[in-house]
């Protein structure tokens, strides 16, 4: 078994109008043995912006510390809040910087992103482990349930969702998808970003 | 001499078959054999690829043997279980086929029900199970008739262990449970395709066997109540359900009395966890735990 579904997971993020949202389930298991059902896999960097890091459960920790690090140096250096656009490129070249000897992480990065207008853009991004970015307009999606969740949010996702319907498509993408996942599940967890506020849901999920 | 003629002519309907069955690689006879057609004459006979080694054939095409890029996907996962107890035999399974990580379907029927008195559970290979377990149920219909007796458990369990270690080294995969109500009273039996074949109380087979083993034990005893039995079943492949990834989506469950078995119910393992069986508290461990202690405070808090 690929080292990549040891601890199980996945995360997807997605586009809406004015707004975007990122979810992911919240089992972390061994192997075939689930451990706990309050494994976190999305974290904020700014106010306006998560990433989220399905993989190998040692990484993700190591990955949010070393993120979290890199972003309050940038911070102080830059006296202003990180971008999404920037923190994309950080969170590539950061990982590429471990090109022989890979996290094994696949990134979601999802954030409203100011535009030279003034106002704020929808943002999300995905990487591989060693950071080719994929900055796509629709959605992405990342871990043991990754073909899955490509398949329910190729037929659920339509342009310029509200903030509302963003949040009940991409709750039953998650859910439905995990559920022919041995590796993902055991609850749910999303986060509806819009220009002013952030919205973080626990769901219930399939507990088997 | 008419029909001398047509089975050596080279046109008409008879020649027409004939050829068909070459096309096809059928030899006459052994075709109604390979089904259940005419299982009367005695053990089905099987086409074998035609290569020096044949069962290292089939291992080099499937992914029993961890083989990772392997291009035939058993199907595996499993949890099942089987108690003796009082008042019969509990039969308790989940229901979930994983391919890999896929799960490729919540709804097998993972109790095979030979005959009103004898079921089989299902775990390994599906078809084998199947196949043979029905085939099993033919064969205890003809002593059945021979005999006119019902096979007991004991010599039911032996023609399956029997059959099994005939194809021992061929690639059959499964573990099962022989359960039953004969003269001697309740009965199970442990078969697999080594060829093992045990008499006991407590049984559980497949991937998820070792949680359910956990809850069984601890709850078993001889003299359980029908409804403590059954709950204790269901409980059991709850847990395993819970906690094996490759086990899970429904439990159904089985009481085999001496009047032959019934079928309990269905039951989802998500809805245990939250609602329980009647509605009234969940198996799940944070429902149990919740306002108990500082360390849980009620939902509401």
């Amino acid at each position: 078994m690929s080292i990549m579904q040891y601890n199980g997971g996945s995360v997807i993020a997605m586009v809406g109008k004015d707004c975007v949202a990122i979810a992911s389930d919240l089992r972390l298991g061994v192997q075939s043995l689930s451990i706990t059902s309050d494994f976190e896999k999305v974290f904020p960097v700014t106010d306006r912006l998560f990433i989220g890091l399905p993989g190998l459960a040692t990484d993700v920790t190591t990955l949010r510390e070393q993120f979290r690090y890199r972003v309050n140096m940038y911070t102080i250096k830059e006296e202003r809040e990180i971008e999404p656009q920037t923190f994309a490129q950080l969170v590539s070249s950061t990982l590429y910087e471990r090109r022989f000897g890979p996290y094994f992480i696949e990134p979601v990065i999802a954030g409203m992103q100011k535009t030279p207008a003034g106002g704020y853009a929808p943002f999300i991004a995905a990487t591989d482990l060693i950071g080719c970015l994929n900055f796509a307009k629709d959605f992405v999606v990342a871990g043991t349930a990754s073909e899955k969740l490509f398949g329910v949010a190729e037929g659920l996702w339509e342009p310029d969702m509200e903030a509302e319907d963003l949040f009940e498509t991409i709750s039953q993408t998650l859910l439905n998808a995990v559920d022919r996942d041995a590796f993902s599940g055991w609850g749910a967890v999303v986060h509806l970003i819009t220009k002013d506020q952030v919205i973080t849901r626990k769901l219930k999920g399939r507990m088997d | 001499m008419n029909t001398l003629v047509q089975r050596f002519s080279t046109t008409g309907p008879a020649a027409e078959i004939r050829k068909a069955k070459e096309v096809l690689g059928e030899e006459d006879d052994v075709v109604d054999v390979m089904g259940f057609g005419n299982l009367a004459s005695g053990v089905p006979k099987f086409s074998i690829p035609g290569v020096p080694d044949p069962s290292a054939f089939l291992k080099m095409h499937t992914d029993d043997f961890a083989d990772p890029s392997c291009r035939i996907k058993i199907k595996h996962g499993t949890t099942t279980l089987a108690f003796r107890f009082k008042g019969g035999v509990i039969v308790a399974v989940d229901s979930r086929a994983t391919a890999g990580s896929y799960i490729a379907s919540g709804t097998v029927k993972k109790v095979i029900e030979i005959n009103p008195y004898l079921l089989g559970t299902m775990a390994g290979g599906a078809a084998d199970c199947q196949y043979w377990e029905t085939y099993l149920g033919i064969q205890c219909r003809l002593h059945e008739l021979r005999n006119r007796e019902r096979i007991s458990v004991a010599a039911a369990s032996k023609y399956l262990s029997n059959l099994v270690y005939s194809y021992k080294g061929m690639g059959l995969s499964m573990g099962t449970m022989i359960c039953g109500w004969d003269k001697t009273g309740p009965a199970v039996y442990y078969v697999d395709s080594d060829g093992t074949r045990l008499k006991g109380d407590v049984f559980s087979v497949g991937s998820g066997s070792t949680f359910a083993y956990g809850v069984l034990d601890q709850g078993y005893h001889w003299d359980l109540s029908d409804e403590e039995a059954q709950e204790l079943g269901r409980r059991s492949i709850y847990a395993a359900g819970h906690r094996d990834a490759f086990s899970g989506n429904t439990i159904n469950l089985y009481h085999v009395k001496e009047d032959g078995w019934k079928f309990i119910g269905n039951y989802d393992v998500s809805k245990m966890h939250y609602d329980g069986p009647d509605g009234r508290g969940g198996y799940g461990y944070d429902l149990r735990v919740e306002g108990k202690s500082s360390a849980n405070p009620p939902s509401s808090a």
